[in-house]
């Protein structure tokens, strides 16, 4: 039964080579290795629920009166967007599944390529010789978010066309082109035309999830070439790698992977409300709403905009820069750029340019991971800021106090945990305890007599047990 | 003997083809090694399968039932919450057979395998060689390589032109709005506005009468001060009717309708009235004429001068004082006569 198909195929393609080195392909075994793979199922569950609901969606601005089967919109003037998918979610079998599904999908996809690329950052995994795969990665974040946002624009809802519009006004803001840009992008003022609908559906359903295919593919086939990096461990050296053959352990277990992920999504998708857009309403230009919470990855943006003081500065009658241009644009180019250049700073800070199979602890290296803390608390003040009006719900902290804090904290935040992290991770190498187990070294000596033994090592004793290659 | 029924016969027979199946899986016992080449790079252990086997057996029955009671859901009864449970259990279910498959039931094996070199500097030097082989005997290389640049950058730069195609040139649209002197301000219904419409403390929002309604230099925002409130230098208290002030309703930082109006009506009245906008909080003033007084807008809230007609109906006296909309490079520059 197994003969016939690999002869068939080796006799024509001489695939059996090609095979017997890909069933034994080695994976180093870490739980933060499964990041990726997480996020490469979570891709597949998108692509499959997003062929179901591109089958229903209308990408068209015209208007239309809803006569739909939803009592509290009967009668509403929408477009033809929204009410295609309203109709899916209300009237379709298994629609509002999928469609909330993709919506899950479209959240943890996201989640776990930024933990992915955290557990690439701390442990130095982007060294030499990964630096184009890290590249690779950087981009397929970057599109996965402008993906994201794309997706939920697309609904036409009260959110998303609060969304575009914020879109539309970062665009307008960009420094010379800005203006042409946005016209160039909308077909015209915003609303923009009808072409832009099809425009963004487009992108939405075909090239963007097309270049991410092509990446993730070009991210594996790098991968494949290189192995996988690994922990320092017994037997493992910056020359080999250690782990479980991809036959039959490992393609049971990573399968097991794909299909936890698409239950859990499932799951979330039937049981976990998200996005009720029959609840938003129809978008018009003159509506909008407090309390409106965006998708998690734009949540960093919203609040970049919001904290920026009002700095628009203008040369007599010439604008230099719309203010929205400064949290929106400018301040996630400077975060991707710094991602993007991160490989060639740190090589230039260990003035080392060797090649590294084995990862470092965060700890290992206390001014590596400073930095990384440092770049996201930058992130993750905006992030939270994102969420003001969540936070004055439940605090009753007014706007404009919060507004003030993390315009502060903004500044102030990066260099504090640059340095509050710095001594952490130092304390934690030189004592080299696990923040939650404790002690855990052992140190082996040659006794007077010859012999050897292994103590573990009295507090305050400063030697470093582990004998390390760095300088 | 009477006949079983026929449900048991039936029970009966799947049972035993699961048995047969799950026993020919079995190993009679662990395979011999190949006689003197144990690979000495593979650590391999043979697990005992017994209760493993069962779970996944287990398990994969279970993805059968729930993916069957999917199936059964959707043609019988279709609510997204059933739904969903069983699609996500038939996955998990697929999911916990597929791991305890893997990390109890396969042989579990750990290898070391060597990683090949990476980069040969004889191999790279060939590689140059042939490149610079490819050019031996041209003798104008260096001004051939410039032209080639050249014409690659010219053919580039005319593939892309066409994208300017996708869109109008920005000329004097984006300063354009659709309120002109006598246009009057209706409501989201069409109706005309009036006087008596405007109530101190809340506001209205209005439409050019005639005109779309989706265009950012359309919407209206109506408030209404008590008499002498107004903290304007006498020359700009004009096109105010009745205390009642018309504003645009899009933010000038990112687009958004600023659709709050914060009025204490009652003490303490400290903050002072102002439209706030619910995306990044940028806060006017209306009694200063829409000027900032928080967040992140770079200009004033623009103010449209109203006067009222003969039935009192709200009436534009012109276009915006200041250009609408989120702010661009020309902005700020004199607009163009309609």
């Amino acid at each position: 039964m197994i003969e016939s198909p690999v002869r068939f195929v080796d006799e024509r393609l001489n695939a059996a080579k090609l095979l017997r080195k890909a069933l034994r392909y080695v994976f180093p075994d870490h739980w933060s290795f499964m990041l990726g793979e997480i996020a490469l199922y979570c891709f597949m569950v998108l692509d499959g629920t997003g062929i179901f609901l591109a089958f229903y969606y209308v990408p068209s601005d015209a208007e239309t009166v809803y006569r739909g089967t939803y009592e509290p919109l009967q009668g509403a003037t929408m477009s033809e967007a929204y009410r295609s998918v309203l109709h899916l979610s209300l009237d379709v079998p298994a629609g509002l599944l999928i469609r909330q599904t993709h919506h899950w999908a479209a959240n943890l996809f996201i989640a776990a390529i930024v933990l992915h690329l955290l557990r690439i950052l701390f442990t130095g995994a982007f060294r030499k010789p990964r630096e184009m795969n890290y590249w690779v990665g950087v981009t397929m974040l970057g599109l996965a978010i402008f993906e994201g946002f794309a997706g939920y624009s697309l609904v036409d809802d009260l959110l998303s066309g609060m969304g575009l519009v914020i879109a539309y006004a970062v665009a307008l803001s960009v420094p010379v082109v800005g203006a042409d840009l946005a016209l160039l992008v909308w077909d015209g003022e915003y609303p923009g035309g009808t072409v832009f609908w099809d425009r963004l559906f487009t992108i939405h359903i075909l090239i963007v999830p097309l270049l991410l295919a092509g990446l993730i593919a070009l991210h594996l086939i790098m991968i494949m070439k290189q192995h996988h990096t690994q922990f320092p461990g017994p037997r493992r050296t910056e020359r080999n790698v250690v782990g479980t053959p991809m036959w039959p352990g490992y393609a049971l277990r990573s399968l097991g992977l794909l299909f936890a992920t698409a239950g859990v999504l499932l799951l979330l998708g039937g049981l976990v409300q998200i996005n009720p857009i029959w609840l938003w309403g129809p978008y018009e230009t003159y509506l909008s709403t407090n309390g409106a919470q965006p998708d998690w990855y734009v949540g960093w943006l919203i609040g970049g905009l919001r904290i920026m003081p009002p700095f628009e500065p203008h040369v007599g009658e010439y604008t230099l820069a719309g203010n929205a241009f400064w949290g929106g644009a400018l301040f996630p180019l400077v975060v991707f750029g710094l991602l993007y250049l991160w490989p060639l700073i740190d090589r230039r800070w260990s003035r080392r340019g060797e090649r590294h199979e084995l990862l470092d602890r965060p700890r290992d290296n206390p001014r590596r991971s400073a930095a990384i803390v440092a770049l996201l608390t930058w992130v993750a003040i905006p992030f939270v800021a994102g969420s003001t009006d969540r936070i004055f719900f439940r605090l009753g902290i007014s706007y404009e106090a919060q507004v003030w804090v993390f315009r502060v904290l903004a500044v102030a935040g990066p260099l504090l945990a640059w340095l509050v992290a710095r001594r952490v991770f130092a304390n934690l190498q030189r004592r080299d305890v696990h923040p939650l187990r404790g002690w855990t070294g052992r140190v082996t000596r040659r006794t007077a007599s010859g012999g050897f033994e292994t103590v573990a090592r009295a507090d305050g004793d400063e030697t470093d047990p582990v004998p390390r290659e760095r300088p | 003997m009477t006949e079983p029924p026929r449900s048991r016969r039936l029970r009966d027979t799947l049972l035993g083809a699961a048995l047969v199946r799950l026993l020919r899986r079995l190993p009679a016992s662990e395979p011999p090694r190949e006689p003197g080449v144990p690979p000495p790079d593979i650590e391999r252990e043979l697990p005992s399968t017994r209760g493993a086997e069962r779970t996944v057996l287990v398990a994969l029955l279970g993805t059968v039932v729930a993916a069957a009671g999917f199936i059964v859901l959707y043609v019988a009864l279709p609510d997204t919450q059933l739904l969903g449970l069983c699609l996500g259990l038939a996955f998990v279910c697929l999911a916990v057979g597929s791991i305890v498959a893997g990390k109890k039931v396969v042989p579990q094996e750990t290898t070391i395998e060597e990683r090949e070199e990476l980069g040969d500097r004889e191999t790279q030097e060939e590689v140059v060689g042939i490149v610079r082989r490819g050019g031996e005997g041209v003798s104008r290389r260096g001004m051939l390589l410039g032209a080639a640049g050249a014409a690659g950058a010219a053919v580039g730069a005319a593939a892309i032109v066409p994208a300017a195609s996708l869109g109008p040139r920005v000329d004097a649209r984006l300063h354009r709005s659709p309120w002109r002197a006598g246009r009057r301000v209706v409501d989201a219904d069409g109706a005309p506005l009036t006087v008596a419409d405007i109530e101190i403390g809340g506001f209205r929002t209005g439409f050019p009468e005639g005109a779309t309604r989706d265009e950012l230099g359309s919407p209206l925002i109506l408030v209404k001060l008590e008499p002498g409130e107004v903290e304007l230098p006498a020359e700009q208290q004009v096109g105010m009717p009745s205390g009642i002030l018309g504003f645009s309703k899009i933010c000038p930082h990112a687009g958004c309708a600023v659709s709050m109006y914060r009025h204490p009506l009652y003490e303490p009245t400290t903050p002072k009235p102002a439209l706030v906008c619910p995306c990044h909080y940028s806060t006017f003033d209306v009694r200063r004429g829409g000027e900032l007084i928080f967040g992140p807008a770079g200009r004033a809230l623009p103010r449209l001068p109203l006067r009222v007609n003969a039935e009192d109906e709200l009436v534009a006296d012109g276009d915006y004082l200041d250009a609408y909309g989120p702010s661009w490079s020309g902005v700020r520059q004199e607009r163009p006569a309609p």
